[in-house]
């Protein structure tokens, strides 16, 4: 039989994390299945392993560089008694409990894991364009990591698609290594908060390219170019570039939940706040998986948090109901 | 960093890469690049178990551009894999361990 755990976090962000040191104070010995290694932000320590200073995370007044975040928030949580697991969750089963949690090839008939409660931080990725040449072109100019791939961008002209937070510190960042970033949003004005937008207006290698669409990334080898389509003229234009970086938004990780946990029309996770509730007893959702409104690492630790203590309480009262 | 994985520079690789009877992987990667500190510890298992079958090594880009821009690395972590002294293959990104395995082709 698989060993049976009071707690297993799916989920290594913000919200994983801080569920862990909270579960973990509370002597219910954590076990976090932090997923594997990629280069986009559904891996071990979430999207902050792709991002560089972190200016809003109170409590560290000149910034902090999200991995080194992320680290402190796994070495606190170990201290307390986690146990974390570098692998990826490939099945649940939540029809019954201890719930069921699979590990590696998901037809295996035991499961890797049981779990009296289950606390769901799988977070969000982000979406790519969905164009042709994308995929084969990335590491060949097109970036899922301006972070990782800002460096090699040197004295070049770049993209980036998007007008969020996340675009708009991309191409801030990218500014340091390249010679030119033009930022193609299809809207007319950017998402991005008011400091960030600022910052970005300023800056004199930054330009907009508005109410535009990449139609086409050219290039075989690697990005040569773009072709642009403006939305609102149908105007098609092409733009000179030798890298692509997309920060379009992001799309929650459930597809592991997919008939088993409510979720609403966007893929998100229904908990029922204040509370961290899913619609499966005993199964906790948290951070950015159902969060499509703030998706904040504050707000994901905040709502962490709260998954660890409603398990730990639900936990006390099923012992008490004599389950 | 396991004492099986040794670092490369400008002034050493060549010598390695050529001169090496097993195949050698190359972690392009460097401090400022979260997925490569993910993939690092992975790496430095697959060199203790396959040690004798293939030679693990890293490569820091920013203080060995040369070698980086060389091999069209525009993205790490890239991880090369030379047989004979050529690129045999070549994996972008940082994966899980059976994944990269898999594709380092061990």
């Amino acid at each position: 039989m698989p060993d049976l755990h009071e707690v297993v976090i799916i989920g290594s962000g913000p919200a994983g994390l801080t569920a862990a040191i909270y579960a973990a104070r509370a002597s219910l010995a954590p076990l976090v299945l932090e997923g594997e290694p990629s280069s986009t932000g559904d891996q071990p320590g979430g999207q902050l392993m792709l991002t560089t200073e972190v200016e809003n995370y109170p409590g560290f007044p000149q910034g902090i560089m999200g991995p080194e975040l992320m680290m402190q928030f796994k070495e606190q949580a170990v201290r307390f008694g986690a146990k974390a697991e570098t692998v990826k969750a490939s099945r649940v089963d939540l029809s019954e409990r201890p719930f069921k949690v699979w590990v590696g090839d998901p037809d295996a008939p035991e499961p890797t894991y049981l779990a009296k409660s289950l606390i769901v931080a799988t977070g969000a990725k982000s979406l790519m364009l969905g164009l042709p040449n994308e995929q084969p072109l990335i590491g060949h100019g097109v970036s899922t990591c301006a972070t990782c791939d800002g460096f090699f961008f040197r004295d070049q002209d770049i993209a980036v698609v998007g007008g969020g937070d996340s675009a708009i510190e991309e191409a801030t960042f990218l500014t340091k290594f390249a010679s030119s970033v033009t930022i193609i949003h299809r809207r007319d004005e950017l998402r991005a908060s008011k400091i960030m937008q600022d910052r970005a207006f300023a800056n004199e290698k930054i330009r907009f390219m508005w109410n535009t669409e990449v139609t086409e990334i050219v290039g075989t080898d690697r990005v040569e170019g773009l072709k642009v389509m403006n939305n609102e003229t149908n105007e098609a234009g092409d733009l000179a570039v030798t890298g692509l970086f997309v920060a379009i938004g992001h799309r929650p990780n459930t597809d592991l939940f997919a008939g088993q946990l409510a979720m609403k029309d966007n893929g998100y996770l229904v908990t029922h706040a204040p509370s961290t509730y899913t619609s499966v007893e005993g199964v906790f959702g948290c951070g950015d998986v159902q969060d499509d409104v703030y998706r904040q690492a504050i707000t994901s630790a905040g709502s962490g948090c709260a998954a660890a203590i409603d398990a730990e309480r639900w936990l006390e009262a099923q012992e008490d109901a004599g389950h | 960093m396991s004492d099986k994985v040794s670092n490369l520079t400008e002034t050493t690789f060549d010598e390695v890469v050529n001169g090496s009877a097993e195949p050698v992987v190359v972690d392009f990667w460097a401090e400022w690049c979260g997925p490569c500190k993910m993939v690092a510890p992975i790496l430095d298992e697959i060199a203790e178990e396959q040690d004798g079958k293939v030679k693990v090594t890293k490569l820091n880009v920013d203080e060995n551009p040369a070698v980086a821009q060389r091999f069209g690395v525009m993205s790490i972590p890239t991880m090369l894999v030379f047989r004979d002294g050529e690129v045999d293959r070549r994996i972008v990104g940082a994966k899980g361990k059976a994944q990269l395995m898999e594709e380092l082709g061990l």
